[in-house]
């Protein structure tokens, strides 16, 4: 029995259409016209308890319009959605009380006062008697790593520190299903580290189902054996993350500083150059030859500086779009 | 049956330990600003005088207002300031709160609560610095009515708790009707301001107005039910009638913000997308 079940999920939003500058506003003002915009256009996947998805996609592709209709925030226009074997958008006590939403650009606890007040106004709405949400608070502040953090005021935590209490505070009430939009939006890589070790942890202790969107591949791929990739609102991908990174990351970004700068032809045998402007070089490197061509590029070029990195996942979606390889 | 008596005993309790906690937050944060006591009492005071001084314009050489003497007007004035009191306290910072929850989108979160949103948004904060108003009000109130020779026994009293509570209830409705707006029309901060300027009227009996503004005052805006009614129970000039009408303003209003909050729940997509 899955926990979260989408069949032909679609979300279209109505948008004022409205033409730029003053007049544009006027005729706006007293002619309202509206277009549909289709956010999630008949998206189906079923995900069972304990499992972590990844829901990935490029800015604007339907992934938090998909997470807003899985935790009941808004309406499918279409299509049929159940979570934790409830109907989401009628929002019953049941429902709320076995998920959770953490989201990485707002921001639940109360800005002037320390996480441990939002925390105890979290355990009295969830109806926990002050012993258990102590007990839950230290257990899960252990497991986060925090201490007096708890009891300084939010506005003094630097962005990680605010990130953990909120997870702490997404987490009291033991929520069976947790979403998480971008999470670790933000945070630097220390940081970003012990988020996903975090929501690893959990979910290997407690069994607690984890959906998340974000657009570092990082995340997805240290925490995430399953990924969602949703495009213009279409579901292309539903499997194992190899198979994915595989179509969207064949190749490795090379950036090298040189000593003195060369003309592009020099590593047209190397890869694909994507970019050569004087002493900076942008090389695209099919993996399995990555280790041979760095070697020989060091062996041949004066480097004074080399960085090897997975290009964006945004870039690689476009790429990949653009040649039409998934659809 | 048994059960559902002790569920509902169950969520009265939370709900009565969710509002201590949630007053018991915002006072610790509000009391980071004590400044702000010493601004609020002045601010209330001043008003008051201000107000008081207007008043006594009108009664000079004997003269009366609508057939309301001078300590009797004074009633409706403090009528007047103790809901000025209360809205600093409790309407003024929850609702305005709305308007931010819309705009920055985590009103989000408190519609993932497991407990009620309209109780969430409208109880969440409290605001110590609407105090001295309450009190003042009170005073004032208690002062005049005794100058003017009002002697309330126990059941009158009662009437004008519940008259009070029914003025307090009306107000908060037309409040929270006015704040829900704000899913479609995001800045109602304006809109909020004005409401509060025309219950500034409720500063003097009813009768004080042509017979235009009375009516508009008591049909449509209810400012009569707000002050003037409660003030003639307590100079025991009211009627049962009055009392009545009152409680069912009262009930039908906060029925309406129920229903419209949920309407306008309908319509929310939230901020982000």
């Amino acid at each position: 029995m899955p926990i979260i079940r989408a069949e032909g999920l679609t979300k279209t939003y109505r948008v004022a259409d409205k033409q730029p500058g003053l007049r544009g506003t006027l005729r706006h003002f007293f002619a309202r016209r509206s277009r549909e915009v289709p956010a999630v256009k008949d998206v189906s996947f079923s995900i069972e308890a304990g499992e972590i998805v990844g829901f990935l996609g490029p800015n604007g592709a339907g992934k938090t319009t998909t997470l807003k209709m899985l935790s009941g925030l808004i309406h499918p226009t279409a299509g049929t959605v159940e979570v934790a074997g409830h109907v989401p958008y009628r929002r019953q006590g049941n429902f709320l009380r076995s998920i959770s939403l953490v989201m990485g650009q707002k921001q639940q606890l109360i800005w002037d006062l320390p996480p441990l007040d939002s925390l105890r106004v979290n355990a009295a709405v969830y109806g926990l008697d002050d012993a258990r949400a102590k007990r839950r608070i230290t257990e899960l502040a252990e497991m986060l790593e925090l201490g007096d953090e708890l009891s300084r005021p939010v506005r003094k935590l630097s962005l990680g520190e605010r990130m953990k209490a909120e997870l702490l505070a997404a987490l009291l009430h033991r929520p069976s299903v947790l979403f998480l939009d971008e999470p670790t939006l933000g945070l630097d890589v220390n940081a970003q580290a012990r988020v996903r070790d975090f929501l690893a942890d959990i979910n290997r202790r407690t069994g607690t189902t984890v959906l998340l969107t974000s657009h570092y591949m990082g995340d997805i791929t240290a925490l995430c054996p399953r990924v969602l990739l949703i495009h213009q609102g279409h579901l292309f991908h539903d499997g194992p993350l190899d198979e994915l990174t595989e179509r969207l990351a064949p190749c490795r970004e090379v950036r090298l500083e040189l000593k003195d700068p060369a003309p592009a032809e020099a590593f047209a045998g190397y890869g694909a150059v994507e970019s050569c402007q004087g002493h900076q070089v942008r090389l695209l490197i099919p993996r399995d030859r990555l280790t041979a061509a760095v070697a020989r590029l060091l062996a041949d070029f004066a480097v004074v500086d080399l960085e090897v990195s997975e290009p964006p996942v945004e870039e690689l979606i476009g790429r990949l779009f653009r040649q039409g390889v998934v659809a | 049956m048994a059960k559902v008596v002790a569920k509902s005993l169950a969520t009265f309790r939370r709900y009565q330990r969710t509002l201590a906690r949630f007053w018991a937050t915002s006072l610790t944060a509000e009391l980071e600003y004590q400044a702000n006591f010493l601004i609020e009492l002045l601010s209330v005071g001043g008003n008051l005088a201000g107000s008081v001084f207007l008043l006594s314009l009108f009664f000079g050489h004997g003269r009366s207002l609508g057939g309301w003497s001078w300590n009797q007007a004074l009633v409706v004035l403090g009528v007047y300031t103790l809901l000025d009191g209360l809205t600093s306290t409790v309407l003024q910072p929850n609702l305005s709160t709305i308007v931010t929850h819309v705009r920055t989108g985590t009103l989000d979160f408190v519609l993932l609560k497991p407990i009620d949103s309209q109780f969430w948004l409208s109880a969440r904060t409290f605001s110590p610095w609407g105090l001295p108003g309450v009190v003042m009000g009170l005073g004032l109130m208690a002062v005049a009515a005794v100058r003017a020779g009002a002697r309330p026994g126990p059941e009158a009293l009662l009437q004008v708790a519940v008259l009070l509570i029914a003025s307090a209830v009306i107000l908060y409705s037309l409040w929270f009707v006015l704040a829900a707006t704000s899913i479609w029309f995001v800045k109602v901060w304006n809109a909020t301001e004005v409401l509060r300027s025309a219950l500034v009227a409720g500063r003097y009996p009813v009768a004080a107005y042509p017979a235009g503004l009375r009516t508009f005052f008591t049909l449509v805006l209810p400012v009569a039910f707000l002050t003037t009614v409660p003030a003639e129970a307590i100079l025991g000039t009211g009627s049962s009638q009055w009392l009545l009408a009152s409680v069912v303003v009262a009930v039908v209003s906060l029925a309406l913000s129920r229903w419209f909050w949920g309407f306008a729940l309908r319509f929310y997509t939230s901020a982000s997308s």
